[in-house]
């Protein structure tokens, strides 16, 4: 069968056999976890407990401030211990609350269950709001803004995303593997928010087990999942669109403008909880792996919790890391030091050794058009960061710098080693800065 | 943590694909036409080539350290670009010639642009054309094929297409026998330069190349389409005046030009679309040169042509963008 997917993008090694037959397990408690106040894109959270306060699992520690913005829970119960800044994933230290366990690990008050079928729209919604739920793929933008679409924009489809195209990650695989139901029950709640005629589920071929699981759950629901080819970035939500439903998104536009809203299948997931079980979004699954690790793994993560606990829960390492990355390897965040707190947001933790460190000199680029194939958004990498590199930012504009979704595909496929999209960034934040200005 | 942790920011991964890689294959895909070449021209072909190499190597390491450029000997491209002007000359070829044209084709076709990369003309190609409008008598002196002759007193010959040219010119056709040499062109027993001589040795290297993606199709297919189809037309219209593609297909640097030098990636298209615009202008220039220019052979004047076409083409083959949505009337 032709596997649906889009034009352009690559397929790097994908490396997921370290971790993809490893069964979900849950990651001890911390003796201390760090909360941060923002997770999210959006404003962060404000802060409503002191240090010496003792805090319940599930109890709101930060409200949320804003449209695009949502509360920060307690992750586990014990005793506020500091609200102070903390380095976080994002590079700066940002403000958080820090806890220190108690180890009874007790639920606070949680909201009622609320019953799909008799719920009106807005408390679903609104219940996604409180319990904190953000998108979980990566870019952790709050999920009730994305179910609100303003009524000129009706939403006919609702694509989940299963695709997990950044190598060495597993974790949406193991859970759409052992917990199908909490994306099924997801699914309902979405659906009736959205009021959608049609729902895919978007899996690469590359995990024929959970396509084949899904599609036998699904078959009674108006729910198909589509397999995609193996390639990055499918997982990009304009990509996925393409591919599952053939409707582009105009450029600078967002899904809604094509009828279509994309949620992470374990965004979806974290939304059955909060519904059905009044659960807030204080725990996700993470992949841990690389080859600077013992025994990779995919672990059920309290936010907060200090990297180190997840590295030591593997095993430790087998030599010193090289490069911590949080996310994938296409896209993630190096870290300076593991004592910075997983996040909502956390997909996985790669630990790299020093061979795999790629520090090549860059040399002149040779218009080998290989970064122009590689690219999925059809704009010209070369020339934008050949102008970028001159800071001339009109150009890169013309050029439409702005289209760039920073995948990482050219800087991958560069046999000069230029840092493409890492000039391209820097082009866009030129442009942006600019455009605020006037 | 005691050791360094490298900050960077995404991505983490490459593909390990590297300038000096691509060039190398490159070179391994001549080899079989260089071995053919001096199979069929004996040592002074060897000789030839040798000269060009070293000597372009030769160039580029002084240049570099006379312009303060960092020596870049290690990515290939000097190497390379000798081994092709080697195959655009004659086996003939005094040494002197040689060493003029790794000078031109290193020196100022490339270096005084900027080095690698940064040359709008590919280098080899210009040195060829240099070299044939200073001593035309030199660089037309065909040396007749002897299977491994040592000698350098070579038999002089008529490529195939000098030949038809000056067939059509004194009597107004063809000669008769054209097709009868088709088996010898294929195989490399014919008069020409170094890399002209062998369709099966070039089609090799050309699809060894596509094969292991170091280019794509898109330009050796669309040039030798073009070619076909064009000539094929006149081919039709007077087949006693204008020969058959096929003959257009073996004969001359057509396969060298189309696999080896229109695909040149630094002085050719970045755009798929834009190769195949490439490809299709060096198809009509070649043809037209070929039956109706001053020279028995178009190809390195179409590419060099096309090849001052390329900004323009890569300008106005630009992909359609992601989301792209045309304005509305
Ligand atoms: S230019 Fe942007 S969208 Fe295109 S490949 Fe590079 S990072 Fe991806
Ligand atoms: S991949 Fe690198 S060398 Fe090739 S065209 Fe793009 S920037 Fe230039």
């Amino acid at each position: 069968m032709q596997l649906k997917t889009f034009p352009g993008g690559l397929h790097p090694p994908d490396n997921k056999q370290w971790s993809a037959h490893k069964p979900i397990e849950d990651c001890p408690l911390p003796e201390e976890l760090i909360v941060p106040l923002g997770q999210h894109i959006g404003a962060p959270a404000v802060p409503c407990v002191a240090v010496g306060d003792l805090v319940k699992r599930g109890q709101v520690i930060g409200e949320a401030k804003g449209f695009v913005s949502v509360p920060v829970h307690a992750p586990t119960s014990g005793e506020v211990i500091a609200v102070e800044d903390r380095p976080h994933p994002m590079g700066r230290d940002l403000p958080a609350v820090v806890i220190r366990a108690d180890g009874e690990d007790a639920w606070g008050d949680l909201p009622a269950p609320l019953d799909i079928a008799a719920a009106t729209i807005d408390e679903l919604r609104q219940r996604i709001l409180s319990c904190g739920i953000v998108g979980m793929g990566g870019a952790t933008f709050p999920a009730h803004v994305k179910l609100s679409p303003p009524d000129e924009k009706p939403i006919d489809t609702l694509i989940l995303n299963g695709v997990e195209c950044e190598p060495f990650l597993t974790a949406d695989h193991r859970l759409m593997l052992e917990e199908s139901e909490r994306i099924l029950s997801g699914i309902a709640v979405l659906q009736k928010i959205l009021g959608v005629r049609q729902t895919f589920i978007g899996i690469e071929a590359n995990k024929p087990d959970a396509i084949e699981l899904l599609s036998r759950a699904c078959a009674d629901l108006s729910v198909e999942v589509t397999p995609l080819e193996v390639k990055y970035p499918q997982g990009a939500e304009k990509q996925l669109i393409l591919a599952c439903v053939d409707r582009e998104v105009p450029s600078g536009g967002l899904p809604m403008d094509v009828g279509v809203v994309v949620q992470n299948v374990g965004t979806c997931a974290a939304i059955a909880d909060a519904v059905l079980r009044g659960i807030p979004l204080i725990e996700r699954i993470a992949t841990i792996s690389g080859p600077a690790l013992v025994e990779p793994k995919n672990l059920r993560v309290r936010i907060g919790t200090p990297l180190r606990k997840l590295v030591e829960v593997c095993g430790g390492t087998r030599v010193e890391p090289a490069k911590i990355i949080m996310g994938g390897p296409m896209m993630g965040m190096t870290q300076l030091s593991l004592e910075v707190p997983a996040i909502r947001g956390t997909s996985g933790l790669l630990l790299f050794t020093a061979d795999q460190v790629s520090t090549r000199p860059e040399g002149p680029c040779i218009r080998c058009g290989r970064c122009v194939r590689a690219c999925p958004a059809h704009i010209l990498p070369t020339t934008i960061a050949a102008y970028a590199r001159l800071d001339l930012f009109e150009e890169a504009e013309a050029y439409n710098a702005l289209d760039c979704i920073e995948c990482g595909c050219c800087t991958y496929s560069c046999p000069a080693a230029l840092p493409l999209v890492q000039s391209i960034r820097y082009a866009k934040n030129a442009i942006l800065a600019k455009r605020r200005k006037v | 943590m005691a050791n360094q942790l490298y900050l960077s920011s995404s991505p983490h991964f490459s593909s390990g694909e590297s300038t000096d890689r691509l060039m190398r294959q490159v070179i391994y895909a001549l080899l079989p036409a260089a071995a053919v070449s001096v199979y069929m021209f004996g040592l002074p072909a060897l000789v030839t080539l040798l000269i060009c190499t070293l000597a372009s190597i030769g160039f580029e390491a002084v240049c570099q350290k006379l312009m303060g450029r960092p020596r870049t000997l290690g990515d290939g491209s000097a190497a390379l670009t000798g081994i092709l002007l080697a195959l655009n000359l004659p086996a003939s070829s005094p040494w002197w010639m040689s060493l003029i044209g790794a000078f031109v084709a290193i020196v100022i076709a490339k270096q005084i642009y900027g080095g690698l990369g940064y040359n709008p003309f590919n280098p080899a190609l210009v040195a060829r054309v240099v070299l044939l409008i200073s001593f035309p008598v030199q660089m037309t002196r065909w040396t007749a094929p002897a299977p491994l002759s040592l000698s350098f007193d070579s038999v002089t010959s008529a490529t195939p297409l000098g030949q038809a040219k000056e067939a059509v010119m004194l009597h107004g056709a063809l000669p008769a026998d054209l097709a009868a040499g088709f088996g010898d062109f294929f195989l490399g027993r014919m008069g020409g330069s170094l890399g002209e001589v062998s369709a099966l040795a070039l089609l090799l290297g050309g699809l060894y190349l596509i094969w292991k993606k170091v280019i794509t199709w898109h330009t050796p297919v669309s040039y030798l389409a073009t070619v076909v189809v064009f000539s094929g037309i006149f081919w039709l219209v007077d087949g006693t005046r204008y020969p058959d593609p096929l003959f257009h297909l073996l004969t001359g640097g057509l396969l060298l030009g189309a696999f080896f030098m229109a695909t040149d990636m630094v002085t050719t298209p970045v755009t798929p679309r834009g190769m195949l615009v490439f490809g299709v202008g060096c198809g009509l220039l070649t043809v037209l040169i070929r039956l109706f220019g001053g020279y028995p052979e178009g190809v390195s004047f179409a590419i060099l042509l096309m090849n001052a076409a390329t900004p323009l083409i890569d300008r106005y083959t630009q992909p359609k963008k992601f989301g792209f949505v045309p304005e509305k009337a």
